[in-house]
């Protein structure tokens, strides 16, 4: 069973049907859901056609894709971005992640898509994460429990953006 | 030395549970090889030819000597008995047992040591010039840099996935002796025209297997800024440099096929969203790094001493020992002793548990309880007073730790090559033995002079053989071990990559070749040039000539 949990390990519901790259509008508009995770590029090219079928939309990027899918509108609008991890050794959605909440201010949920593993949740719940959700081997304790792997760190993030240097006693 | 507060403290407790957990969850299999791989690896651990090895970060080459005895106690009680010391400021090693790891984790947290990060792709210990702090020729001391920015690099939730592994330097004197343009980043330490302490940024130098130095991405960033500039870089690097081939992974070749410039206008449009940010570091910060490094406590002494004089005059051995191993010191009355680790028929770099001990008692009596590891692999006493140095000769004499050769021929940097790395293509250290017995002997070392032979015993170049005066390359000829040798390299201020002489050579004929290439030196070599400057001013044909002759 695929699960979701936010970033205090909490099960969180998932009405999002995640499509996967190739997915056409077709695809969409047959779809039952109504609550839509379309790929960066669909989004791009068929924005307008998509939004026609009056579902609700949330757009995931690649890790080779960049926020440049987006525009500033889509980030004041979209309720959720999850960015993927085709393997949990792929940092690029670790830098992405920053990007949408330091520089371009997104204060919707990112969510981690893809080979989402226990070891690797602190790091991104640091990088600004707000949800995971988790490959099917993964054991909900085990990750609840990963969360708070550690207590602090030393570099500025976006969960702790004054760096330990300012913060120590 | 620094000291852990409780932050840095409960940080490494945290780190040390953790992976207490992975490996337990490995052992039991609840953990997959490939996922377990990079968090091994990220904690120190590679699994070798024979056994797994455990790389220590020893940070900036910094070591206090209760710090050296619980490596001696490590080696003993977990592993055979000695330890290497690594052309990264390293130690390692080579037969720990994967279920004891967390244990010998958690000693190594007891001195404040640590295994993070000296392997994997993130940002590995940063490494520094061995006589920072005690060099007459220092701009500034480079090591509370060095400590920012291991605080900084260590555990960054963004940047421990990145392409490949990533290396950073600083050097804060005059003569480069920390290879800093071959690092993925080399920060050299510079004050601007009004006096401001700053750095010189380069990037995307590297050995490996395309050796690149690293070109000048900022000519003077204010230190304020370090850590934010620092962050842009990684973050492009991690957006853009190749995933596809891990070859082509590094830093340097995203710098290559995109050129300094517009590698360096994505950085600095990067950093413009960090700039001034709470990333800026503060004086009361770089103060309170600072106040780690402070002079220990110096008597006032004279720059001479008669008991010296006297046993420079009548004991030739101590004369020599003097001549190569004993350097210059900011501080009058003292000097910086360099522990050669090169003896002939020890592996370059390897010490026994009870030399370690041995070791840190000199340093307990004669250098004010720390040493330093150098990436030529060698041990360092950086403050030694003068009127000691017959006591300290006489002790390291007994333990063979006296090897006259710093600097000279004999002093090689050598891989473990492939007595014990996996990666290796063929052996290094019995190559670099066999070279060392044929020129064991002062006199013939000190008429060579100053020079450098670096062995790798693959690609890889872990020995730096593409910065040796002199390098040597481990590469497999349809199964079989042969040696490529390259000239003209040096890792200084002036670093160049050296030039392949010809075909590779097999493990026998080396010793005969490398005398070749100094019998050209030798006779072609005006006034007191050393190797390299013969080197630039003849070229490399006249070597390539000698070495390849047909006899008669």
């Amino acid at each position: 069973m695929p699960k979701l949990i936010d970033t205090l390990g909490h099960l969180a519901e998932n009405p999002w049907a995640l499509l996967p790259k190739d997915a056409t509008l077709e695809a969409v508009q047959q779809t039952p859901d109504k609550l839509v995770l379309v790929p960066g590029k669909l989004w791009q090219e068929q924005k307008a056609a998509l939004l026609s079928t009056g579902k609700t939309f949330g757009v995931w990027l690649d890790s080779n894709e960049t926020v440049s899918l987006l525009s500033d509108e889509d980030l004041d609008t979209l309720p959720l971005i999850a960015l993927n991890f085709p393997t949990f050794m792929d940092g690029r959605s670790y830098s992405t992640a920053g990007v949408l909440r330091q520089q371009l201010g997104y204060t919707g949920e990112i969510r981690a898509i893809g080979d989402v593993l226990r070891d690797q949740l602190f790091f991104l719940k640091r990088c600004g994460f707000s949800s995971f959700d988790l490959k099917d081997t993964v054991k909900l304790e085990d990750a609840q429990k990963a969360l708070t792997d550690f207590t602090t760190t030393y570099a500025a993030t976006v969960e702790e953006p004054t760096p330990l240097f300012r913060r120590r006693a | 030395m620094y000291r852990y507060d409780n932050y840095d403290r409960q940080m490494q407790q945290d780190r040390i549970a953790q992976f207490r957990d992975q490996t337990r969850r490995f052992l039991a299999g609840e953990l997959e090889n490939a996922q377990f791989l990079p968090l091994r690896l990220q904690n120190g651990l590679y699994v070798q030819r024979l056994a797994p090895m455990l790389r220590v970060a020893v940070p900036y080459g910094c070591l206090s000597t209760a710090q050296l005895r619980k490596l001696a106690h490590i080696a003993r009680h977990y592993d055979k008995g000695y330890a290497h010391f690594s052309t990264r400021q390293n130690v390692q090693f080579n037969w720990p047992k994967l279920p004891e790891v967390p244990d010998i984790l958690a000693e190594l947290a007891e001195v404040e040591m640590h295994a993070n990060q000296t392997s994997g792709n993130c940002i590995r210990n940063t490494t520094t010039d061995q006589f920072a702090g005690v060099s007459p020729q220092e701009i500034e001391d480079s090591r509370p840099w060095c400590e920012i920015i291991r605080q900084w690099s260590t555990f960054h939730p963004e940047f421990a996935h990145l392409p490949r592994k990533f290396k950073i330097a600083v050097c804060g004197t005059e003569d480069d002796q920390a290879a800093t343009q071959v690092h993925d980043i080399g920060l050299y330490i510079v004050k601007n025209f009004t006096g401001d302490l700053g750095f010189q940024v380069l990037v995307g130098g590297g050995l490996g297997r395309t050796p690149v130095i690293g070109q000048i991405i900022r000519e003077f960033l204010p230190w304020q800024h370090l850590l934010s500039y620092l962050d842009a870089i990684l973050r492009i690097y991690n957006q853009e440099g190749r995933r596809d081939n891990k070859y082509k992974a590094r830093i340097k070749i995203l710098v290559k096929e995109l050129g300094i410039d517009a590698f360096r206008e994505k950085v600095e449009a990067e950093w413009e969203f960090s700039k001034d940010g709470p990333a800026t570091l503060t004086e009361a910060e770089f103060l309170r790094c600072k106040k780690f490094f402070t002079d220990p406590a110096y008597a006032a002494l004279p720059d001479e001493d008669a008991a010296v004089s006297e046993k420079l005059r009548s004991d030739i051995r101590f004369n020599n020992w003097l001549e190569r191993n004993v350097r210059g010191h900011k501080k009058s009355g003292y000097r910086i002793v360099t522990l050669c680790l090169k003896a002939t028929g020890a592996a370059p770099g390897d010490l026994s548990a009870e030399q370690m001990d041995f070791v840190a008692d000199l340093a307990d009596g004669y250098s004010f309880n720390e040493l330093r590891v150098s990436h030529e692999q060698n041990l360092v006493l950086t403050d030694v007073k003068l009127s000691d140095l017959p006591a300290l000769y006489d002790a390291l004499q007994k333990e063979h730790l006296a090897t006259p050769y710093t600097g000279l021929l004999n002093d090689m940097i050598c891989c473990p090559g492939g007595d014990f790395c996996s990666l290796a293509n063929a052996k290094s250290i019995p190559i670099a033995e066999a070279i060392q017995r044929r020129f064991d002997d002062f006199a013939v070392q000190k008429n060579i002079g100053e020079i450098t032979l670096n062995i790798s015993g693959c690609m890889n170049a872990c020995g730096h053989h593409h910065v040796g005066n002199i390098g040597v390359l481990g590469v497999d000829k349809k199964g079989e071990e042969f040696y490529q040798v390259a000239l003209g390299g040096s890792s200084d201020r002036q670093t160049a990559l050296g030039k392949v002489l010809g075909p590779s050579f097999a493990q026998d004929e080396m010793p005969d070749v490398v005398d070749k290439i100094l019998q050209v030196y030798l006779q072609r070599r005006e006034g007191n040039e050393r190797f390299i400057d013969t080197y630039n001013r003849i070229g490399i044909e006249p070597f390539q000539e000698h070495v390849y002759a047909k006899a008669d």
